[in-house]
């Protein structure tokens, strides 16, 4: 099977500068460093991790909002690190993001009518006529009443704003969309409308998603499969159901061990693995597996080399030195 | 008396597609130490009712129609601005929902840190930078002393949203008002920045006010939740009571609609139909057009939060006339 989207030995760093006029390049930020993988079309990917592990800048470096320092993302068969100008601009038709943050990625002075309108024709050619029957349907799509068409979006709250940008993203009927949080600023029963939405798309439209979220539950829920980021490397990688519920990388067992969950019972008599230590600087990241500082199993040899990421049983990959030794002994 | 009583609050925005009545008649208290958790449908009002009390609806087309919020006895709702000024962003702070409209693009983390310290405290310079260092440190930043020199676009969206929670503790308020503020955040810094927020509660007598549309954490942070619907309380309680036995059919939905809770990869439950419109007429209990145990009644009977067990209220009628059991 050839993959639909593959990344191979992606990383983005950003120069750290100091000084105001003459700018001195003082160190290197691996937001992404070295993440290689392939999905299928219609697959769900869920990544996760700590903030500040890379997560967004991978996402934004698969669509090509920022480039990539060193690798290449292929999609459907074709290298998306090779393509500049008026051929990146068609091939966006293709892939979209749906960003952390939408109040910086609406435009204030657009009506959702005219913000999804632009979104339709800019990618294919609807007839004027048409355009109302498009933007009512796509609202409805993500739970929106089509009476807010001529609203502007400081009239709206933060979860309905999502909802804009979600709408907008599925306006060009994308093969790709790399979605960062989309659901987080949603209340849980819109979050459902929009994960039914979200997993329809792929069962039926074949949509390929890549996932980002903090809410473990979500991703276990919609993901098909896992990815654990951890200081811009991926630790671990598996199906969703099966790294949730049996972790085999020593940061994804404290990652899911500090999971809320809505049951103020369980709740108080819940064992949490503390993680030690402060989450590690990305500029000065430490020697061998970086999370070795923190790590309850860390033993000598961990500080002097990198695991890389294998296979230790059948689709389930780690990287940890000791995770055969530890997946024995659990 | 409780540290912040708000009574009766009405906030409605008068736009020129009709009047938004986004808090429609909200009533809650807080005492000092106590963390009440906010919860409810997107669009149901609950950002509005904090801002109101900051004082930091637009106005126009934001308007303030009745109600009173007695903050240490006075009402926040009617007090001068340089009164109000001194309140907000030292006894009283709020983490925004948007983290870009409380940081400024332009300046550097170290100096929105600082000034705080040095308009409310007349701290000297150095000192209030060693604070916000440590402050950095404690909502675990790491590499504090040089990331303060970052600006915020250099920040990933959780460290921008953790320097937005330092910025907020860092005049020791008495009251924090928290709205969404660990959506960004990862379960171990979640973690980490709830049980800062519960020592500094222990040790201070901070009170809070959570905004959350994670159930999890309200359920483990919050000893007491609002449920809002449509600019209302529609039940209020103690959390377990709360979660465990649900008086409002719209509270009995959303604890449904929970992921976790749910099978792998099934069709998650959703509440049937759209979110109200509050600027058109709504049915006397605002929810009925989407519950499945409504009845004529419920468009027409006035419709009042009531308590309908020891500490727990609801604002159903069926609930209160002890027809429904959910
Ligand atoms: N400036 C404004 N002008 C007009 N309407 C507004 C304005 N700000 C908010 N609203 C409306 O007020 C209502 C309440 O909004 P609010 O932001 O309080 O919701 P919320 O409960 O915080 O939702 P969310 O969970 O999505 O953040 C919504 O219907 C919203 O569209
Ligand atoms: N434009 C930039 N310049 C310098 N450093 C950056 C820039 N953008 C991101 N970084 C750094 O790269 C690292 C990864 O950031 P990224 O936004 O990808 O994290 P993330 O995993 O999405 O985190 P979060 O969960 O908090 O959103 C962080 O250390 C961040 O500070
Ligand atoms: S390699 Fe060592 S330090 Fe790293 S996760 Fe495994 S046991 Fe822990
Ligand atoms: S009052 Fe009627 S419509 Fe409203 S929640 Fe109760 S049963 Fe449902
Ligand atoms: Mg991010
Ligand atoms: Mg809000």
């Amino acid at each position: 099977m050839t993959p639909f989207l593959e990344l191979r030995d992606v990383k983005t760093h950003f120069p750290v500068e100091h000084g105001l006029v003459f700018r001195k390049r003082v160190g290197t930020v691996r937001a992404v460093d070295g993440v290689s993988l392939a999905l299928r079309q219609g697959e769900i990917l869920g990544l996760v991790g700590e903030s500040g592990c890379g997560k967004s800048t991978l996402g934004r470096t698969i669509l090509q909002l920022l480039p990539a320092s060193e690798g290449t993302v292929v999609l459907g068969g074709r290298s998306l690190t090779a393509l500049r100008g008026a051929e990146l601009r068609s091939a966006r038709a293709d892939f979209q993001m749906i960003f952390q943050d939408p109040y910086a990625s609406l435009n204030p002075r657009m009506t959702v009518f005219d913000t999804l309108a632009e979104a339709i024709r800019a990618h294919h050619a609807v007839p004027a006529g048409e355009l109302p029957a498009r933007v009512a349907a796509l609202m409805e799509k993500v739970g929106l009443a089509p009476r807010y068409q001529r609203k502007y979006p400081h009239e709206f709250s933060g979860g309905q704003r999502q909802r804009i940008a979600i709408a907008r993203a599925l306006a060009v009927e994308p093969k790709l969309i790399v979605a960062d949080e989309p659901v987080s600023a949603l209340d849980v029963s819109i979050q459902a409308q929009i994960i039914n939405l979200l997993a329809k798309l792929s069962r039926e439209m074949g949509l390929t998603l890549v996932f980002i979220s903090h809410d473990l539950s979500v991703v276990r829920h919609i993901a098909d499969r896992i990815a654990v980021m951890y200081l811009g490397k991926i630790i671990e990688l598996g199906p969703a159901a099966a790294v949730f519920d049996h972790p085999l990388h020593p940061y994804t067992q404290a990652l899911v061990s500090a999971v809320p969950v809505p049951d103020p019972a369980r709740e108080k008599l819940r064992q949490r693995v503390v993680l030690a230590g402060d989450p590690p600087s990305p500029l000065n990241p430490p020697s061998g597996c970086a999370f070795h500082p923190r790590c309850r199993f860390a033993v000598e040899a961990c500080k002097a080399t990198g695991p890389a990421l294998e296979e230790i049983s059948p689709g389930r990959d780690v990287a940890c030195l000791r995770a055969r030794e530890l997946q024995a002994g659990s | 008396m409780p540290l912040l009583e708000v009574a009766n609050l009405r906030a409605y925005f008068h736009t020129r597609n009709g009047i938004v009545r986004a808090v429609d008649g909200v009533s809650f208290s807080v005492e000092k130490g106590e963390t009440l958790g906010i919860v409810g449908e997107s669009g149901s009002g609950k950002s509005v009712t904090c801002y109101s009390l900051m004082g930091l609806i637009p106005k126009p087309p934001g308007r303030i129609e009745s109600g009173t919020a007695r903050f240490d006895g006075a009402d926040l709702l009617t007090m001068g601005e340089t009164e109000l000024n001194q309140i907000r962003g030292k006894r009283i702070a709020m983490i925004f929902q948007d983290p870009m409209t409380s940081l400024n693009p332009y300046l550097r983390i170290e100096e929105q840190l600082i000034e705080p310290l040095l308009i409310h405290e007349k701290m000297p310079r150095a000192e209030a930078v060693k604070r916000a260092i440590r402050a950095l440190e404690e909502v675990g930043v790491p590499d504090a002393a040089r990331r303060i020199r970052s600006h915020p676009h250099e920040f990933s969206g959780g460290m921008r949203q953790r320097v937005m929670i330092a910025m907020a503790l860092i005049t020791q308020p008495d009251l924090l008002i928290a709205d969404e503020p660990t959506t960004a955040l990862d379960v171990t810094v979640q973690a980490q920045i709830l049980d800062l927020i519960a020592r500094l509660q222990r040790e201070r007598g901070m009170a809070v006010i959570w905004i959350s549309h994670d159930l999890g954490v309200v359920a483990s942070f919050c000893q007491r939740v609002l449920v809002m619907y449509a600019g209302r309380v529609v039940e209020s309680g103690r959390v377990e009571d709360i979660f465990a036995r649900p008086l409002h059919p719209y509270n009995r939905a959303l604890q449904r609609s929970i992921p976790a809770l749910q099978g792998k990869g099934a069709e998650l439950y959703t509440i049937p139909g759209l979110p109200p419109d509050v600027s058109k007429p709504l049915p006397a209990c605002a929810f009925a057009d989407r519950c499945e145990f409504a009845q004529p009644e419920c468009r027409t009977d006035e419709v009042v939060l009531k308590e309908v067990e020891p500490g727990h209220a609801s604002a159903c009628v069926r609930v209160q006339r002890g027809e429904l059991k959910l």
